[in-house]
């Protein structure tokens, strides 16, 4: 049939089962917005280009579908780039879309054009200049093809005016998409899987290294099974939270920067570590050097430029993951491993006796106490979505998630602004979640115009704002390191309540930790996205916490409970 | 070390772009990058030549194997092979020293291309260290001007390189291949 390549656009959208794009309009976009009228498809007019990539990355994380975000050419596009870097650390799959001027007119610094292939190159997966109507469908379809499978992330289709205003004559073509050079489902040879199963059947002290890879490929319930049958306690990455529950016995809790002790202990002593998805970030090795100086070292990954890039593996699986553990699992003998986990949890209980939940708050409001807090009074069940700082930490920590796409978070790139446009995709990828944002007073403001989305699209997001009055995490490294000398850190800030309530939303204030349980479930009541500033102590640390160029287990330890708090309560 | 690559690439605007990017953003120098079609239409071959260890080496197979555009990665650095580059160089002469140079170009089974009063431009072929001690050799006469290409290099036998990408330690499943 004859269609408009702007036509085709909203087509395949609909093909590849998108029900929201996330856009912004503008000129070089313009053939495509006519046409969107005729589509079935919810466009989500955001407020700013980097918003709409967020939640596109939001919405995909929630999910695991494809997220889209639509942006003009020029300063709509560069406006995606922050989003779009976000996305591709965090291998979440996005597809962008953005307008570009006219074919003819490219190279000559047209009105709004900017190289946006060029500017993307190193931040996605794929990108894609598309100059003629003819390719379009091929090329987008490829595009969802790209950005869902083998290792995800984020692939950008740049089309020029037109191309959206050409005509073709278009048939979906369901055939499997065929790209010669792409093969994202690779398999490693059977050696491989016998050194490792050797490896994991010998080793005593084993520690598991569960990433985000668990989540991606599905591999909840054989870690479970694997776990269960090894006995082999499981450390968790960041983006790894809730890929085995949380309340599970033999789940340590996050390793690395801000992990617990018994964690980065552990793999500190451990004989072999079993590395599930993950990709050895400077966040969780801290100094290489002297990481994990006994450990032999197995690595599965999905992606073959993983392996050995940062720490030298003994045995490297390239496959996914989940695959990989059921191939391995006939191989793997039951094992009894109660004496090393004793020796890991043995440490725990010491270690939480310093544990900020168990400390009487002394008539102050802790954010460590409002988070958990907001765990209990939410059964744990809450989709939480984070911000970037001091706030995320404590939420790494205290809100302990049992389901998988549970914590959503910028972890690599450690994007502030993330936040509230991911919370929105969130909530409008899982309608029927209760979604929380844990923000920081900072960050909050870099995309707080969401807001108006939030307003705008009837969503319902509830936000936890911690507000300590300052850029918290880099305050903490000035107090340790820069000897207090705050440059830069201080936040003026707005009332946030009205903010809030001047974009038509609700807006609460918690001082004391008495009133946080009633303002909890008040804002869980109230329709519609509510806003609750926590105004919590200004100088709090996030604990224990390993210096840059620290070996892994060389930590700065909670202090000790303060006698004097003590005696008060 | 100096690691030789061997790389097929689809032939669309922007591939050597995102090739030279990713060694650029890891902060690999290129020692040498010569690209050209092969006789299949659609597909390009680049041999690459870069300073680096064996980690190294397979860090940058994998990475360049990733990309959509690139469809098949060979480091051909120990294997049996002919490595050749190809080099113009443009000496000044004078009658007294012409013989000589006419005779050096001999020696190296060089060619002269070009010849006028105060100039004979050379043409050699060869492996890198050859037209290394070439230009040696004419410096002393002076240079006016050089160009290389860049080394090509071909594996010796009856065989082209087919789709194994053993170098990640990995097969692709039978499945994949047969759709
Ligand atoms: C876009 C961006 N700019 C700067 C930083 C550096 N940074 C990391 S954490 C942080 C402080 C965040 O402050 P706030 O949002 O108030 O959260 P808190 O740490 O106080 O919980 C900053 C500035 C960043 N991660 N992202
Ligand atoms: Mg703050």
């Amino acid at each position: 049939m004859t269609k408009t390549g702007a036509q085709v656009i909203w087509e395949v959208l609909a093909k590849e089962g998108v029900e929201i794009v996330f856009g912004y309009p503008g000129g070089a976009v313009l053939p495509t917005y006519d046409a969107l009228l005729d589509s079935s498809i919810h466009h989500v007019r955001v407020r700013h280009e980097q918003g709409a990539a967020h939640m596109a990355d939001g919405y995909a994380r929630a999910s695991g579908r494809v997220g889209v975000a639509m942006a003009t050419s020029g300063p709509g596009a560069t406006n995606l780039v922050t989003g779009i870097a976000t996305a591709m650390m965090d291998s979440s799959p996005i597809v962008c879309i953005t307008g570009q001027v006219n074919s003819g007119v490219i190279g000559t610094d047209a009105f709004q054009e900017t190289d946006l292939t060029g500017v993307t190159l190193p931040i996605t997966k794929h990108n894609y200049l598309v100059t003629s109507a003819d390719e379009l469908g091929p090329v987008l379809r490829e595009a969802f093809y790209v950005a869902r499978s083998g290792r995800p992330g984020p692939v950008l289709v740049d089309i020029t005016k037109d191309a959206q205003n050409g005509k073709t004559e278009w048939v979906w073509d369901d055939r499997p998409v065929r790209l010669p050079g792409y093969q994202p489902d690779l398999r490693a040879l059977p050696e491989e899987y016998q050194r490792a199963a050797e490896l994991i059947n010998n080793a005593r002290c084993p520690v598991i290294l569960a990433g985000q890879g668990v989540i991606m490929s599905g591999a909840m319930d054989i870690l479970r099974e694997f776990v269960d049958m090894t006995n082999i306690p499981v450390a968790e990455t960041l983006l790894g939270i809730g890929g085995l529950p949380a309340s599970h016995p033999l789940n340590l809790g996050m390793m690395g920067m801000h992990g617990e002790v018994w964690v980065n202990n552990a793999i500190q002593e451990a004989d072999l570590l079993l590395a599930f998805g993950m990709r050895f970030d400077d966040r969780v090795t801290g100094t290489l050097s002297t990481y994990a100086p006994n450990a032999a070292k197995i690595h599965i990954d999905i992606d073959p430029s993983e392996i050995n890039k940062v720490v030298r593996v003994d045995v490297g699986i390239v496959g996914d993951l989940r695959e990989t553990l059921e191939i391995l699992m006939p191989a793997i003998e039951r094992g009894d491993r109660n004496g090393w986990v004793d020796h890991i949890l043995e440490q725990k209980s010491e270690a939480a006796e310093r544990d900020i939940v168990g400390q009487p708050e002394g008539g102050q409001l802790y954010a460590a106490h409002v988070i958990n807090d907001l765990w209990k009074y939410t059964n744990g069940e809450a989709l939480i979505v984070t911000d970037v700082g001091q706030h995320q930490m404590w939420t790494a920590q205290y809100y302990r998630p049992d389901k998988p796409r549970h914590l959503i978070t910028s972890g690599g790139l450690g994007t502030m602004g993330f936040g509230l446009p991911a919370s929105i995709g969130a909530k409008m990828a899982c309608p029927d979640e209760e979604v929380w944002l844990i923000v920081g007073d900072g960050g909050f403001q870099m995309t707080a115009s969401e807001l108006a989305t939030c307003r705008q699209e009837g969503v319902k997001v509830n936000i936890a704002l911690i507000n300590n009055g300052y850029l918290g995490m880099v305050r903490q490294w000035q107090e340790f390191f820069y000897d207090r000398r705050y440059a830069g850190t201080p936040n003026v800030n707005p009332d946030f309540v009205k903010l809030v309530e001047a974009h038509g939303l609700t807006g609460l204030r918690c001082t004391e930790r008495g009133q946080a349980e009633s303002l909890i479930q008040q804002a869980r009541e109230t329709e519609g996205t509510v806003l609750i500033e926590f105004q919590v102590v200004q100088e709090d640390n996030v604990y224990p916490m390993v210096p840059a160029g620290a070996k892994l287990n060389v930590m700065i330890r909670r202090p000790e409970p303060n006698p004097e708090l003590a005696s008060e309560v | 070390m100096l690691q030789t690559f061997t790389v097929y690439v689809e032939d669309k605007p922007g591939v050597l772009n995102r090739v030279a990017s990713s060694f650029r953003r890891r902060g690999f120098n290129i020692e040498s990058l010569a690209v050209g079609h092969t006789h299949k239409p659609g597909i390009s071959r680049m041999t690459i030549v870069v300073e680096a260890d064996g980690f190294t080496a397979r860090t940058i197979e994998a990475n360049l194997y990733k990309m959509v555009n690139v469809l098949l990665v060979e480091n051909i650095t120990y294997d049996d092979k002919v490595i050749r580059e190809l080099a113009l160089i443009k000496v000044r002469t004078s009658p007294e020293n012409r013989l000589e140079i006419f005779q050096t170009v001999e020696v190296y089974r060089s060619k002269i291309v070009d010849v006028t009063t105060e100039s004979v431009m050379v043409e050699v072929t060869g492996p890198t260290a050859k037209i290394d001690s070439l230009v040696e050799v004419f410096e002393p006469y002076g240079i006016i001007e050089m160009v290389r290409t860049g080394v090509i290099g071909m594996g010796r036998g009856p065989y082209a390189p087919t789709i194994s990408p053993e170098f990640v330690e990995a097969v692709v499943p039978e499945e994949a291949v047969a759709k």
